[in-house]
């Protein structure tokens, strides 16, 4: 398995090919199609992260010393936002995400759908796998 | 079009570009963009007229209490208002109705009386309600709307009781683009003596109010959203309710004599206007409103029309689109609209059409409870204002379908 910080290096070159915006929104949506489907019984309100805009529900399960993220939302650009997290933060133990700063998500530069000022879910689903792995440590 | 293009360039924000394209704003609901004489007033308050006021001998404060008071008359003019007394400058909306909420409450409502609000409200024409109602022990009755957004005026009878003390209601709603029939609603509830309090914060922009036409008890808007600067605010209040009703805030100015014994207050409006005063904001309500009356030219209008049918047409054609708020008349709806779109997320529409360069809302827009009555967990709404171009109006609409193609696939 990649590093934590290959992982992210990855995704931020992969979404930096992109020149036009328009074209990032393309690449998110494609990619917010083809998220792994969430259980529609997992879509519980204690699940549920509140926003103005978009609703979004995260699962986390812990397996021999590692998390496990799944989540959805009914906007398309945040499942796309959703499965770029989910690729570089699931499946790693809780020390190694405790350990980030978490700065690799400025980097990506979607900072309308990321910016925790915002009444937005995803801002909260960061928060959340963050602080689920520091009380774990 | 010479008219239109000519007003469009004393708003400096109208002429510049967001992600290199050229800015279509289109949340003129949520605040206005603000004119070069509205700037430019705040700008000479600030560099020669700044100083507190009514308080000083010298000459800037008598300068800028000038300017202050005589933003005063050109609003009661404006409104229409009996006296100048009956005119109090808060910072907004959400603070006129909130010195109504809390100071006619005091005066007027008792354990067991009643409020009623319509359906249709926003946030701040609902909390401060039910925070009076909290504090008094008073009952929150609403007022419904039907499944196009309407009033449902045959309701209301039924609803006003002898312990009904106020109705509060919207001018215009911020979310449907409605205009209300307040002169109707005002006579109902006269003839069962309960007062009106209307929200005229879209109403000031897109109606000609005239508070003794509708016969409306209060009448209330923020600056921001009619061209003026943030932090401003009116209040209209009838003479005989307002002279009966107690201080909001207590401090410097609203006061006659202040002694360890007790204090009187001063009398109308200074009694509502505790405190160092929005100096350099509120007398840009006085160009703001001469730039309402300006937009009110016959050319302007007839765009404004135009954009209106242009819209309702191609929202019409766009299939799986629910609009929300449908007029009986033409008249009835502002350029205000308010829709979802299956398979097209609010959010995702907003974000999308924001990197083409043009700005509008998405989510609850302040109206939680319409957003409920509707089944929606958010909107995309489209607002605009009488210095928006029928041009404006179509490049939306094409990046609109180009929006809804992206996220259909």
């Amino acid at each position: 398995m990649k590093s934590l910080q290959e992982c992210q290096e990855e995704v931020v070159e992969d979404f930096s090919m992109y020149d036009e915006w328009l074209d990032k929104y393309e690449y998110l949506i494609d990619l917010g199609h083809r998220l792994e489907p969430f259980p529609e019984e997992l879509k519980t309100d204690d699940r549920l992260i509140r926003g103005c805009q978009s609703r979004v529900w995260l699962d986390t399960r812990r397996e021999d010393g590692r998390l496990f993220f799944r989540a959805d939302s009914d906007a398309i650009i945040t499942k796309g936002i959703i499965s770029l997290l989910i690729g570089v933060y699931s499946g790693r133990t809780a020390a190694e995400i405790a350990a980030d700063d978490f700065s690799f998500v400025e980097r990506l530069g979607l900072r309308e759908n990321l910016s925790p000022t915002r009444a937005n879910g995803l801002a909260s689903m960061i928060e959340t796998i963050r602080r689920t792995a520091e009380n774990l440590v | 079009m010479m008219q239109l293009e000519k007003i469009r360039q004393e708003f400096p924000a109208l002429g510049t570009q967001v992600y290199g394209k050229p800015l279509v704003y289109l949340d003129n609901a949520a605040t206005s963009q603000r004119p070069l004489s509205v700037i430019r007033k705040w700008e000479e308050l600030s560099t020669e007229r700044n100083a507190n006021l009514h308080r000083a001998v010298h000459r800037l404060a008598d300068l800028a209490t000038q300017e202050y008071e005589a933003t005063r008359d050109a609003v009661r003019q404006y409104l229409n208002a009996a006296s100048r007394e009956e005119i109090i400058f808060t910072s907004g909306a959400t603070a006129s109705i909130n010195l109504v909420a809390f100071s006619f409450g005091e005066a007027f409502v008792r354990e067991g009386d009643e409020i009623i609000v319509c359906e249709a409200e926003h946030h701040s024409d609902i909390v401060p309600w039910q925070m009076l109602c909290e504090r008094k022990g008073a009952v929150l009755k609403v007022l419904p709307v039907d499944d196009g957004g309407r009033i449902r005026l045959g309701a209301l009878p039924a609803l006003l009781t002898p312990r009904t003390r106020l109705l509060c209601v919207a001018h215009i709603s911020n979310v449907l683009g409605l205009v209300n029939p307040i002169k109707e609603i005002v006579k109902i509830c006269h003839s069962a003596g309960c007062p009106v309090l209307v929200d005229g914060s879209q109403g000031i922009v897109h109606e000609r109010v005239d508070v003794a036409g509708l016969d409306c008890d209060f009448y209330v808007f923020s600056g921001h959203k009619v061209y003026a600067a943030p932090g401003t605010g009116v209040l209209y209040g009838r003479r005989e309710l307002l002279s009966r009703m107690p201080p909001y805030m207590g401090g410097g100015e609203m006061i006659e004599t202040v002694r360890w014994s007790g204090t009187t207050y001063a009398p109308l409006p200074q009694k509502f206007e505790a405190g160092t005063q929005n100096i350099a904001g509120t007398p840009t309500l006085r160009p703001a409103l001469e730039m309402v009356k300006r937009l009110r030219d016959p050319e302007i209008l007839a765009e404004s029309n135009a954009i209106k049918s242009f819209m309702l047409n191609g929202l019409n054609k766009i299939s799986g689109l629910r609009l929300y708020g449908e007029p009986s008349s033409p008249e009835e709806k502002i350029p205000l609209f308010s829709f979802s779109v299956e398979q097209a997320h609010h959010e995702d529409l907003a974000l999308i059409l924001d990197k083409m360069g043009i700005a509008v809302r998405s989510g609850q827009m302040c109206a939680e409870p319409l957003m409920d009555r509707f089944g929606v967990t958010g909107m995309l709404r489209v607002s605009f204002a009488p210095y928006n171009t029928l041009q404006e109006a179509e490049y939306f609409m094409q990046s609109l379908e180009r929006a809804i193609k992206m996220l259909r696939g």
